[in-house]
């Protein structure tokens, strides 16, 4: 015991108080710690209330949960209509499933299946999202919302974006100089304007770009904005791919006498994509974030969704615990993906040293 | 047929198929805009650009009346949208460094506090965190008369931020002028620093000269001239306040979401680059001699900017970029403005959406040149 607290006073001694500027530092940020803690935690939870259905039940000083656990279906599903909600709980299942599948399943065709799953799967998910089919009634996306409209939106935003990266990619670092403008004017086209003005666009003047008669829903094309713009993010992150390949290769691809495509698809692409797992889950977390943007046009993701029942008349000045529950859920998906980025960067350049 | 195996003449022919893709899509995109917009009756070209709009907008940084033309409305939004990124470029970049510097602390609890910072910030959506100062924080502050008062001189309420309006006085100009020479000296002797640095390893004592130039200044200044600025204070007249300077909620949201956001990412940027140069060079710079803050000065800062500048750069660009989400809390930038209310005005969708995207793509590029020119000065001289 005795030796245990002497092993403290010395690491203290080390970290926190080593010279007055350290120990003035050290006090500072207790005084920090002691200002937002305490009354952080009084707020969220000594304070709170949590039972009840109505606002009456929120009498407290605290936060009222009341207001999230009331509206918490809302802010999951949007108005998508209850009787229904199994078909998007059984999706998200389905997707679970297969993740963890490909996940433990070691297989030679592993990588042949996880793209099968990768095309099937949204078509299926679409289908059982939408209806219209086997007894099915359709659900018009305008009623899709909440955190499903999110993972949605960000999904298939990525999913979309992926190929679209890949060729543009490739189409930058080409030998053709007709493929090389329209590949870079393209992505710099879209990598240098906000999301919100092609979101703008998508919505307002798409429908002025189609033919008569031809129209998609807003949904989609709100999709159709984000996965050019995620593309085109996506497009850099695979060229650093591409140039991280050492020249060797491709010219040993080229000896073997392999076409440009299959050069690419079994030599250069699969060393390459792997190098950037981390720089794509990074894209994919700022896109899951930049999500929130579709309430501008008036989408209803989570946030979109949360702010329209904050503003409903019987709930008012419960905005901040709708934030704080938003903010949390966000919180969770952005930093366990970014840690899961961080794990596979360490396990690659860890598998780098070895060679 | 032995011709189409021929590599180079199968590249001319994808070309040509790819060009005429391009263009012929272009063609198709533009005439059935051109179609649907005659059909719909919308107008096109840019001379809307010079008709009157007619609406207010409550922040402006020139002078702007109603019944100014479009074309002045896209220059209050273009500037607004200058000044929210231009000064929380400057806030985030010092607050970014500060915590990124702090991530490195020999201080557990201080490494800690700026680990806390940079994952809860940077993994909270731009939106939410705008949402939250704006609706949460400054919305249901007091109204003006239950304002908060700080020393009867700063007034905060739910109107904005009032504090009091420096104006110039007659002296001003001699103040500028003598200013201008305190500076001028300080480079003068930087720079024969510098040289003496080179030379022979000394150098001057920078910190005492600029503090004793500082006050000279100062003191000989208050002195001769006297005080060159008075300040008007607010004051409140029956339901607001008159005179001094406001900031407006919305602007006071924008700049704060943008910078804390920014800065937990060059927090990052700053502790990557820092732990980029190796414990080497420090070491090294130890034997020669230097003392701390010279090893930071002239062996790791210079180092470390190499590695830092050019994804600083990229956050430079995201955050301008990102600094049009202030439609969603109508505070009055180029986006919100333009796109939203003159597009909604007078239905040009795609002029005032190219002209929109045009902006922020000369924005984007511009910065980046700029960014890529101080980086070729700071990078590596391979020899």
């Amino acid at each position: 015991m005795n030796k245990k607290l002497m092993h403290s006073y010395y690491w203290m001694r080390e970290n926190l108080f080593d010279s007055p500027l350290n120990t003035l530092l050290t006090l500072l940020a207790c005084g920090l710690m002691l200002w937002l803690i305490p009354p952080f935690f009084d707020w969220a939870l000594w304070n709170a209330s949590f039972t009840g259905d109505t606002k009456e039940a929120c009498d407290g000083e605290g936060a009222c949960w009341v207001f999230v656990k009331v509206f918490l279906p809302q802010f999951m599903y949007g108005f998508y209509p209850e009787e229904q909600r199994w078909r998007i709980n059984l999706a998200i299942g389905i997707l679970a499933l297969l993740v963890f599948l490909l996940m433990r399943w070691r297989h030679e065709q592993k990588a042949k299946l996880s793209l099968a799953a990768l095309v099937l799967y949204p078509v299926l998910a679409y289908g059982l999202f939408y209806g219209g089919y086997l007894g099915l009634p359709i659900v018009e996306t305008r009623l899709w919302g909440g955190l499903f409209l999110t993972l949605v939106v960000a999904i298939s935003g990525i999913v979309g974006a992926f190929p679209l990266g890949v060729l543009l990619a490739l189409g930058r670092r080409s030998e053709m100089p007709v493929a090389r403008a329209v590949s870079t004017v393209f992505i710099e086209l879209w990598r240098g304007v906000p999301l919100i003005t092609v979101l703008f666009m998508a919505s307002v003047m798409l429908p002025l770009f189609l033919p008569e008669g031809v129209n998609f829903d807003k949904l989609l094309r709100a999709l159709f904005g984000i996965m050019l713009f995620a593309g085109a993010y996506m497009a850099e992150v695979v060229r650093g791919g591409l140039q991280s390949i050492p020249r060797g290769q491709y010219e040993a691809a080229q000896a073997l006498g392999l076409s440009y495509w299959k050069q690419m698809g079994f030599i250069i692409l699969p060393q390459a994509l792997k190098n950037v797992i981390p720089g794509i889950v990074n894209t994919f977390i700022a896109l899951f974030k930049d999500t929130t943007l579709v309430l501008i046009i008036g989408l209803f993701d989570l946030l979109g969704i949360i702010q329209a029942t904050a503003t409903n008349a019987s709930w008012l000045g419960h905005a901040i615990e709708g934030y704080v529950f938003a903010a949390f859920v966000f919180w969770v998906f952005c930093y366990s993906m970014s840690r899961y980025s961080q794990h596979i960067e360490m396990k690659l350049s860890a598998g780098k040293e070895n060679n | 047929m032995e011709k189409l195996r021929d590599p180079r003449v199968r590249a001319w022919i994808f070309q040509v198929v790819l060009l005429t893709l391009v263009v012929g899509s272009i063609y198709f995109l533009v005439s059935n805009t051109l179609e649907n917009m005659a059909r719909q009756g919308i107008s096109t070209g840019f001379s809307f650009l010079s008709d009157s709009a007619g609406f207010g907008v409550i922040m402006s940084l020139i002078d702007y009346q109603e019944a100014d033309s479009y074309g002045r409305v896209f220059l209050v939004g273009l500037l607004n949208t200058l000044l929210v990124s231009g000064l929380a470029i400057i806030i985030a970049t010092f607050l970014g460094f500060a915590i990124g510097v702090a991530r490195l602390s020999h201080n557990w609890l201080i490494r800690k506090w700026a680990a806390f910072y940079i994952e809860s910030f940077r993994n909270i959506p731009l939106l939410l965190q705008i949402f939250f100062w704006y609706f949460a924080v400054l919305r249901p502050l007091p109204g003006p008369r239950q304002s908060i008062s700080l020393g009867d001189t700063f007034f905060i309420n739910n109107r904005g931020i009032y504090f009091p309006e420096p104006s110039l006085d007659s002296n001003g100009l001699w103040w500028l002028g003598i200013a201008l020479v305190a500076v001028v000296i300080l480079f003068v002797f930087r720079h024969i620093s510098h040289r003496r640095q080179v030379v022979t390893g000394s150098y001057l004592p920078m910190k005492s000269i600029t503090f004793a130039v500082l006050t000279s200044t100062l003191v000989i200044g208050l002195l001769v001239l006297g005080q060159p600025l008075s300040w008007e204070l607010p004051e409140l007249k029956r339901f607001n306040f008159v005179g001094g300077m406001v900031l407006i909620p919305e602007f006071i949201a924008l700049l704060l979401a943008l910078s804390l956001y920014t800065a937990a990412f060059i927090a990052e940027i700053v502790r990557a680059g820092i732990e980029s140069v190796s414990s080497g060079q420090t070491e090294a710079a130890h034997a020669l001699g230097l003392n701390r803050p010279m090893t930071l000065k002239l062996v790791v800062i210079p180092q470390a900017l190499r590695v830092i500048i050019p994804p600083l750069t990229n956050q430079y660009l995201n955050l301008t970029k990102n600094s049009s989400l202030a439609a969603a809390i109508a505070y009055p930038d180029l986006v919100s403005v333009f796109a939203g209310t003159v597009l909604n005005q007078t239905g040009q969708a795609v002029e005032v959406i190219a002209i929109t995207m045009a902006v922020y793509l000369t924005i984007s590029l511009s910065i980046a040149a700029l960014m890529n020119a101080y980086n070729k000065r700071k990078a590596l001289v391979e020899r």
